[in-house]
């Protein structure tokens, strides 16, 4: 008989456990990236063509787009930061990780505002930190402060001569390198606010980039002045995070 | 409980008897991962061991006596070691390696060194074949190499006096074929690594450079002069490739389509595998096609011999005045800097 009231007991406290594990509302949600130049669709089936023009009226060619997001926060209605602790390295010209699903699961409920990091705040911004930055190499040399990129987008242009040039959009934080020490005139990672969400089932949050916006607003990119050695050139780095600002946008969530 | 203990003792004999004879009849090669050094460890990502051919001691044995063993050719007289030589950093000194019918490669061999982190897994120049496992398949089989078939190279193992025992030992079967082969000779070359250049000590604080590869370095990490980190990367990334595919200038027109002629993308046409910088000392002659005998030639050809094409890489700069033009001073710095990368303990290893 004790047997049995011991069996009892211990089914008892499973099953209880079970319930309580049930009672916590944790969904995981997902972040979806894709790209358009000015709403058409673009994929890595599209690089290595003339295809895009910008808004100074240079045609390009993409050959390489990848860049770093990090720091996905939820801001709760109490006014609380939920930040998942995590980057992610989208790489459409490998058509890889354009899907992120961090393993943080995030509490059901309401949010005031959804954000993310375009590049890494200073803080993460370190030399060496990420295993799969290095092996991708992705980092910025020392001399420019160390850290990574924020993004590379590579490819080709017709000069005002109608001359084919390569372009390198690099965008890292930006820096001064003319002294003997790096010093940073200006925060250039972007923070990325999608507005309120609401959470009450694993998620889907469809996020896109509007390509074109990089060459486009407020600065009117001049790929004929600006197109190669941008990464020291700090003023360079400053019109890129202007532009920045407008450039992704959420498009749906499910 | 006495008259028991007969029947208990010969019941433990019997157990015994087959426990042992299990032993002997289920043979479990000897774990013996890769020791992966302290660099690679902290800085990037796990190498790619598969799952199917983990490292062991017999192994990479078997793998290694393979390697050096021209059994594998149509006529015993070339082994793989012959056009990768160890003293070279397991590639050819000679432009083009000489084939069993005295025909030459088409590429120059390429060093054999930290295989196990080609994440992507595409090797040769082209990235023409998937996995190390599948690497050995092609050179035992091509006529300008050793110019086998893989149904004799198995007939000569299973009838060697030794290989049969060999394979049981590492793999469980003495049945050999060319599967096994490959993943011994796969797991051997996991084990090339290297990792103990001057570089790699000065990364862990036991040397210093020199002001003048100090210098070289800076020359190689600065986007103004040499710009050679977006493709070969930085003192974080151990390997020194970026084990990608580029065009980086060499032709206007293409004799050679490279990466193009394996994926029909016009757009890769001219793309080679970016090779790693290591134990450049030992690795002349340089490209896929071995053009460049002296490092001075490599670097004049990145500094003012770039040729334009349509899949040149956007990384290469100034194209139109044919590269970065960096100083004498420079050239020869860079140079001083590249030479830190000679591991010369994996050349006597």
């Amino acid at each position: 008989m004790k047997k049995i009231i011991f069996t009892l007991l211990i089914i008892l406290t499973v099953l209880s456990c079970t319930d309580s594990e049930e009672t916590i509302e944790s969904k995981n949600i997902t972040l979806n990236f894709s790209h358009t130049w000015d709403g058409v669709p673009v994929t890595n089936a599209d690089f290595n063509t003339f295809k895009f023009t910008t808004k100074n009226g240079e045609q390009l060619k993409i050959e390489r787009l990848r860049y770093v997001i990090s720091d996905v926060t939820l801001e709760t209605s109490n006014g609380e930061l939920i930040v998942i602790n995590a980057h992610n390295l989208v790489d459409v010209t490998n058509n890889k990780n354009l899907t992120f699903a961090p393993t943080a699961p995030i509490l059901t409920g309401n949010y005031n505002n959804m954000s993310f990091i375009f590049g890494f705040k200073n803080e993460k911004n370190i030399s060496a930190a990420y295993e799969d930055l290095n092996t991708a190499i992705f980092g910025v040399p020392e001399m420019l402060g160390g850290g990574y990129h924020y993004m590379q987008l590579d490819g080709k242009f017709k000069n005002e001569s109608d001359e084919t040039i390569g372009y390198n959009f690099h965008a890292i934080r930006a820096v001064d390198a003319s002294g003997d020490t790096p010093t940073f005139p200006k925060d250039t990672f972007i923070k990325v606010n999608l507005g309120p969400v609401s959470i009450s089932d694993n998620t889907t949050f469809n996020i896109e980039m509007n390509i074109a916006e990089w060459f486009k607003n407020p600065h009117t990119w001049n790929l004929n002045q600006l197109h190669q050695t941008l990464m020291p050139n700090t003023n360079a780095q400053i019109m890129m995070f202007d532009n920045g600002q407008s450039v992704f946008n959420l498009k749906s969530i499910n | 409980m006495n008259a028991k203990f007969p029947h208990i003792a010969t019941l433990l004999f019997l157990v015994l008897l087959a426990c042992n004879t299990e032993t002997v009849d289920s043979y479990t090669p000897t774990p013996s991962p890769l020791e992966i050094p302290q660099l690679f460890e902290a800085r990037i990502l796990n190498p790619v061991i598969p799952i199917d051919n983990q490292q062991t001691k017999e192994g990479i044995a078997l793998g290694k006596k393979l390697f050096f063993d021209p059994i594998l050719s149509i006529n015993n007289t070339i082994a793989c070691a012959n056009c990768h030589l160890p003293q070279n950093a397991f590639t050819d000194s000679n432009r083009f390696s000489n084939g069993v019918n005295q025909t030459l490669s088409k590429r120059n061999a390429m060093p054999l060194f930290n295989l196990a982190w080609n994440y992507d897994e595409k090797f040769f120049w082209d990235g023409s074949v998937f996995s190390l496992e599948h690497q050995a398949i092609q050179p035992v089989i091509d006529v300008n190499e050793m110019g086998n078939t893989w149904q004799n190279v198995e007939q000569s193992l299973n009838s060697h006096p030794e290989y049969p025992e060999l394979f049981k030992q590492a793999f469980g079967t003495s049945k050999i074929d060319s599967t096994l082969v490959t993943k011994a000779i796969a797991q051997f070359e996991r084990t090339l690594i290297s990792a103990t250049s001057k570089f790699d000590k000065f990364l862990l604080g036991l040397t210093t450079l020199t002001p003048q590869e100090q210098n070289g370095f800076n020359v190689f990490m600065d986007e103004n002069r040499g710009d050679c980190f977006h493709c070969h990367g930085t003192e974080n990334n151990p390997l020194w490739t970026d084990n990608l595919f580029h065009n980086n200038g060499l032709d206007s027109e293409f004799t050679d389509l490279g990466l193009g002629a394996i994926t029909g993308d016009p757009a890769d046409n001219g793309k080679f595998k970016t090779p790693s910088i290591r134990n450049l000392a030992f690795t002349a002659p340089y490209m896929h096609d071995g053009r460049f005998s002296t490092l001075e030639e490599v670097i004049n050809h990145y500094s003012e011999g770039l040729k334009n094409s349509s899949t040149i890489d956007p990384l290469m700069k100034k194209i139109a005045q044919g590269g970065v033009q960096l100083t004498n001073e420079d050239k020869a710095n860079l140079k001083a800097f590249l030479l830190t990368l000679t591991d010369f303990d994996f050349i006597k290893n």
